[in-house]
């Protein structure tokens, strides 16, 4: 499989927390990556340095289809084809739905003003099909502070939908949804499989996670514990794994948690 | 059937409308209210002093200095909506006239004078922006900071000294902004339409608006989404300080002199203008109209209470409520819908 990205030794450092030490990961083309660990263990964080949102430690080195990057910023993360679903929705409250579903990334014409008419009428659009709203209440100048956990769930999954992304990254999606938005939720990481494009989903609901995806990572303490494919371990075993690296800091049972934690981390 | 189907479509088409509308009222509420105060007022005045209110002259001399200060309320509403606050557009004022001061001087030529003053107004609103964006300030005591360092520099530079201006009479700049259109109309008062249908196309008809807009109301998803919100940030200040030094300038101009202490007793209106049109003091929402609306307002008071025959003193109280009732009928507001 073409790797879509690669990560190597890569840390990152908020102050005196260290986040991150030497993450090693990759993604294939085509390929879901569910992506597990404890609260803390610095998930979000990682993710927030492939969408250029954090900077990485020096040191580290940033592949995308095999071309080395020095420098990301969010908008050429978004140009190399990479969307977010952020833990934290990023919406801004008091401003319309066309405002956040375009949100850093307004449509200009050519004299360099807002194409304000045709950002409404593509959330109009997106409305009755990607996002599925039904309430005749909203309209693309309904400002989101009104709306429902899963209708703003609904606005920050589309925006991620929308701008035709290679890889898709969903950070707790699932958080606060109902069975029936939930079950859609994970239709769309079915669909990302099937349109060919890849998809960090990031859940801690293994039952969610092991469904829809090809490999599982997982994460404990800022660093990778452990990654298997999919037909190398049943559901059941990931459970177990995931039970043993929360109480020892080792997904090998019989191995000491500072085999996995060279420099010394206390489990 | 068939007819069933198109009346509903036809009703969707209705709704969208008769909604858009009501959304309007709702959105915009603070703004009408305004509208309906302003009104109100007027009608009180023209009761209280019919004579004055019915005469244009009254109406004339509101075009001519009401600028004074909407020229810097404008541009502070982009201030308010971005979530932080400048104090020192007062100072600012008079700094640009110091700096056309000692150009002008230097060089004999008022267009000189007239850059360095903009310039300057410039280069005080970019470090308002830097101390408190890189530096990491809160800006109300950075500007309170500033406020106090420029009207510092410009007494020691000045001594203390006003400067007569008019040798500035004979220019084209004088006529240009100061000048009575036809006549009648102040100059003042069409570029501060102008300025402010321009402020009007920023705000709300480009990227750099929207993002005023979106790191007022959000900052950290402004951030996420990859939104430049120090740079939005910083643009906001310099704009207020280009306008301030402006503003300075059409004050001395039509007073014919610069006073060191030019910028003192604009504080006030000029704030209540922003809050009393509708802007809100937790930023993200507020509109450039609304402020203009309340600009005039915030005028017909002033000009209310000297032809009532009250004392100056009395605007202190006057201005002083404005601004707590505005922000407060907003904050219940905001408690209401959440
Ligand atoms: N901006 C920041 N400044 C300082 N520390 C941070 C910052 N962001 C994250 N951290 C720290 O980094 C560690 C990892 O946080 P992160 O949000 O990545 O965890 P997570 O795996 O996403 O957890 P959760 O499942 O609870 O969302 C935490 O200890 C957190 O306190
Ligand atoms: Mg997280």
């Amino acid at each position: 499989m073409e790797q879509f990205l690669q990560m190597k030794n890569v840390s990152k450092t908020f102050g005196e927390v260290s986040a991150l030490h030497d993450v090693n990961f990759e993604i294939g083309t085509n390929e879901i990556v569910g992506l597990l660990g404890d609260n803390g263990a610095g998930k979000s964080t990682f993710v927030k340095i492939i969408t250029g949102y954090h900077q990485p430690d020096p040191g580290g080195e940033f592949y995308i289809k095999g071309k080395k990057i020095d420098r990301f910023t969010v908008p050429e993360a978004r140009k190399k084809g990479i969307e977010i679903v952020y833990q934290e929705r990023a919406l801004a409250d008091e401003q319309s739905l066309w405002r956040n579903i375009f949100l850093g990334r307004e449509t200009v014409n050519k004299w360099g003003f807002l194409d304000v008419k045709g950002m409404r009428n593509e959330t109009r659009k997106l409305m009755s099909t990607a996002m599925g709203f039904t309430s005749k209440a909203i309209t693309p100048e309904s400002t989101v502070r009104t709306f429902s956990g899963g209708e703003r769930q609904g606005v920050a999954i589309t925006r991620a939908l929308y701008f035709k992304a290679e890889l898709i990254i969903l950070d707790e999606p699932t958080m606060g949804l109902s069975l029936s938005e939930t079950k859609k939720c994970l239709d769309f990481v079915d669909q990302i499989k099937s349109e060919g494009k890849s998809c960090i989903f990031i859940d801690h609901n293994i039952f969610h996670v092991y469904p829809v995806c090809d490999r599982i990572v997982v994460m404990d303490r800022g660093t990778v514990a452990g990654q298997y494919r999919k037909n190398e371990l049943t559901l059941q075993e990931l459970i177990d794994k995931l039970y043993l690296v929360a109480h020892t800091g080792s997904l090998d049972s019989g191995k000491e948690g500072q085999d996995m934690h060279p420099e010394g981390g206390t489990a | 059937m068939k007819s069933g189907e198109t009346a509903t479509a036809k009703a969707a088409v209705e709704a969208p409308a008769a909604l858009g509308f009501k959304r309007f009222f709702r959105r915009y509420s603070m703004q009408i209210g305004i509208l309906f105060v302003g009104i109100f007022i007027w009608l009180l005045f023209l009761a209280a002093a019919p004579r004055t209110f019915l005469s244009s002259s009254i109406y004339i001399s509101f075009m001519s200095t009401t600028p004074f200060f909407a020229l810097m309320a404008l541009p502070l509403t982009y201030i308010i909506i971005v979530g932080e606050i400048d104090l020192s557009f007062p100072s600012i004022m008079s700094l640009g006239m110091l700096a056309f001061d000692v150009t002008y001087t230097m060089t004999g030529d008022v267009w000189v004078g007239f850059f360095s003053c903009i310039l300057a107004g410039v280069i005080a609103g970019y470090l308002n922006g830097v101390l408190v964006v890189k530096i990491g300030i809160p800006s109300l005591v950075a500007t309170i900071g500033t406020q106090y360092l420029w009207r510092g520099v410009i007494l020691v530079v000045t001594n203390g000294q006003g400067m007569g201006m008019t040798p500035i009479q004979d220019t084209i700049l004088y006529p240009l902004f100061v000048g009575r259109i036809g006549g009648v109309i102040p100059a003042q008062f069409a570029w501060t339409i102008g300025i402010a249908l321009v402020l009007w196309l920023i705000l709300n008809r480009t990227r750099f608006g929207a993002h005023v807009y979106l790191t007022g109301d959000n900052i950290g998803s402004a951030r996420l989404m990859g939104v430049n919100v120090d740079s939005t940030k910083i643009w906001s200040f310099i704009i207020l300080g280009a306008a301030a030094a402006f503003a300075g300038f059409v004050v001395s101009e039509e007073v014919l002199y610069y006073w060191p202490t030019l910028g003192e007793g604009y504080m006030m209106n000029t704030l209540a203008s922003v809050f009393l049109g509708g802007t809100s003091p937790y930023g993200g929402t507020g509109t450039i109209l609304g402020t203009f609306i309340a600009c005039f307002i915030i005028g017909a008071i002033n000009a209310g209470i000297v032809a009532a025959g009250m004392t100056a003193f009395w605007t202190n109280v006057i201005y002083g409520l404005i601004v707590l009732i505005s922000v407060s009928l907003q904050a219940v507001l905001i408690k209401r819908l959440k």
